[in-house]
């Protein structure tokens, strides 16, 4: 169809979709796209290649001729592996067979599980500031996103009084992502409780994106899924881009009880038939020596988290302490400043990219977002240029 | 290792303030316990690392692997003090296997390694036999990579 006919066809498009906004992240990367030499704190990924040996297994695997399809939930050497590892580590029981799915990243896992619980106009709840596809990926399956704002003051975890209040009869499922993109929040063992409490209470599916798990700093990682009773209401998410700095590998999985894992694979089969084998193959490496490659990676990016805290501090400027993922999430409230005219200003004029809170809904305006998952230099750099742009 | 090693094992020009930042402490401690250290002898000395190979200094590195005998009381000990103090040798290791101690000479050209091997080196009483291996070109050195490999590009800002 050429451009002529669209336009004179204002329904080309679906409606659920031009009802969904365009990601503001994505004007600010055209932007930046465009500059040279700018020092960027706006990448959502780690600085580390994939360690050595997982890139290296991921050409073995080619070279032996590893070029087809594999299950449709994955290869089953692969989900063995990872039903051992999230039992050794988070005391999750998963059924390799039958209750784990690998998909590509956790960006897919996601769909999955929300179109494999959401009828139309079935309301899910989640926590604000957020990763930017929650609310867009619930409104494509045809279900009411209901952010739950969360504050710097209490640590951008969410309380049972904000989610009462917004809790209702259509209420079908709460979205978690703790440790948390874009504030760096994490939960403490009473949070996971209570969480795990209210799901009860108001009979609700719990999906948890527990992709930053590995990545705690101060604290050993609670997953809400781990409770008793949350198994069979859960639809636990993780993957291998972050820890293991895997991100173009696109590999992640979804666990849950049979009936739900069946019913996101009759989404999966028909619309992406499996993940890469290569992928699978690195992911299946990484888990064989998780532990050493995490890390190294981690105890880098607690220096980091420290010297970057430290620095906003000298200058001036409020942050809540980041205890997972690799974010800094500054209030820039005191220059005065809307977050998007921040992140403009300090991109125009000094060259340093961060992403302003508002792209993670609206609770983050006043609020930047800072990778600190970028060389040290880098972040030495781009603090010095901060303080400049703010006058201090 | 202390985290405040490994940093200045990376960058030892690291300044005590920003040590302090990563490490969440004072800079008056992170200079105390450089000072410990310094004072305990755990922390040898600061050199900075150097591609000798884009220099074109006329200088060449052997690897020698030298087998002797080791002597009652002292081991391996006197004899290894004894070759390390040349100015010649760079390093010195003990090792396990088929020879007994590695070294790392540098000399202004073959001929003189040779020489310090002929002459200097295999005289020594209790040495009884060396291979000579020299080497061509550096790619790694203590964890640094000689040259740098083609960065693959990312996105500046993702989500």
């Amino acid at each position: 169809m050429s451009t002529n006919d669209s336009k004179s066809r204002p329904d080309v498009i679906a409606r659920q979709l031009t009802a969904v906004p365009r990601s503001g992240i994505r004007d600010f990367f055209e932007i930046v796209s465009t500059m040279q030499d700018v020092i960027s704190l706006g990448i959502g990924e780690p600085d580390f290649d994939a360690p050595w040996h997982i890139r290296e297994a991921s050409v073995f695997a080619l070279e032996r001729g590893a070029t087809s399809y594999t299950s449709n939930l994955g290869l089953l050497s692969l989900r063995q592996a990872i039903a051992r590892y999230l039992e050794e580590t988070m005391g999750l029981a998963y059924c390799p067979k039958s209750e784990i799915l690998i998909s590509v990243g956790v960006s897919e896992a996601l769909d999955l599980a929300i179109r494999a619980i959401c009828n139309p106009g079935d309301e899910i709840l989640y926590h604000e500031p957020c990763y930017v596809s929650y609310g867009p990926l619930i409104q494509f399956a045809h279900g009411v996103p209901v952010p739950v704002p969360t504050t710097m003051e209490h640590e951008f975890r969410l309380t049972r009084t904000a989610l009462e209040e917004r809790v209702t009869p259509r209420t079908k499922a709460l979205l978690l992502n703790y440790p948390n993109n874009p504030t760096g929040a994490a939960l403490t063992y009473d949070d996971a409780r209570m969480l795990a409490d209210f799901v009860q209470a108001h009979d609700l599916i719990l999906i948890t994106d527990e992709i930053y798990a590995e990545l705690t700093y101060d604290q050993k990682h609670v997953s809400v899924a781990a409770f008793p009773g949350m198994h069979e209401r859960t639809i636990f998410l993780h993957g291998f881009s972050k820890a293991w700095a895997m991100t173009g590998f696109r590999i992640g999985y979804a666990c849950a009880p049979a009936a739900l894992t069946d019913a996101m694979m009759k989404i999966h089969q028909y619309t992406m038939l499996c993940a890469p084998i290569l992928s699978q193959e690195a992911a299946r490496e990484a888990l064989r020596q998780a532990g050493e490659d995490v890390e190294l990676m981690k105890t880098e990016y607690r220096k980091r988290r420290n010297f970057l805290l430290r620095s906003f501090a000298d200058i001036g400027l409020p942050c809540f302490t980041p205890r997972g993922a690799f974010y800094a999430f500054p209030s820039i409230a005191s220059t005065g400043l809307t977050a998007h005219d921040f992140a403009f200003g300090l991109l125009e004029q000094e060259k340093v990219a961060c992403v302003p809170g508002t792209a993670f809904g609206p609770s983050g305006e006043g609020f930047v977002r800072c990778a600190y998952a970028t060389s040290l230099d880098a972040i030495k750099e781009a603090v010095t240029r901060i303080a400049r742009f703010i006058g201090r | 290792m202390d985290e405040l090693l490994k940093i200045l094992k990376t960058n030892a020009l690291e300044s005590a303030d920003n040590i302090a930042k990563m490490l969440d402490c004072s800079t008056e401690e992170v200079r105390e316990r450089i000072a410990a250290y310094e004072k305990q002898g755990v922390i040898r000395g600061y050199q900075a690392i150097v591609n000798e190979d884009v220099l074109k200094m006329d200088r060449v590195t052997a690897v020698i692997e030298v087998r002797v005998s080791p002597e009652r009381e002292g081991g391996f000990n006197r004899i290894a003090e004894r070759i390390s103090k040349f100015n010649e040798v760079q390093s010195l290791y003990l090792m396990s296997g088929d020879f007994d101690l590695l070294l790392f000479v540098v000399g202004r050209d073959l001929k003189e390694v040779a020489f310090f091997v002929s002459e200097k080196l295999a005289t020594i009483e209790g040495v009884h036999g060396t291979a000579t291996h020299f080497m061509l070109k550096t790619y790694k050195h203590h964890g640094v990579f000689m040259e740098s490999p083609d960065e693959y590009e990312r996105l500046k800002v993702t989500p």
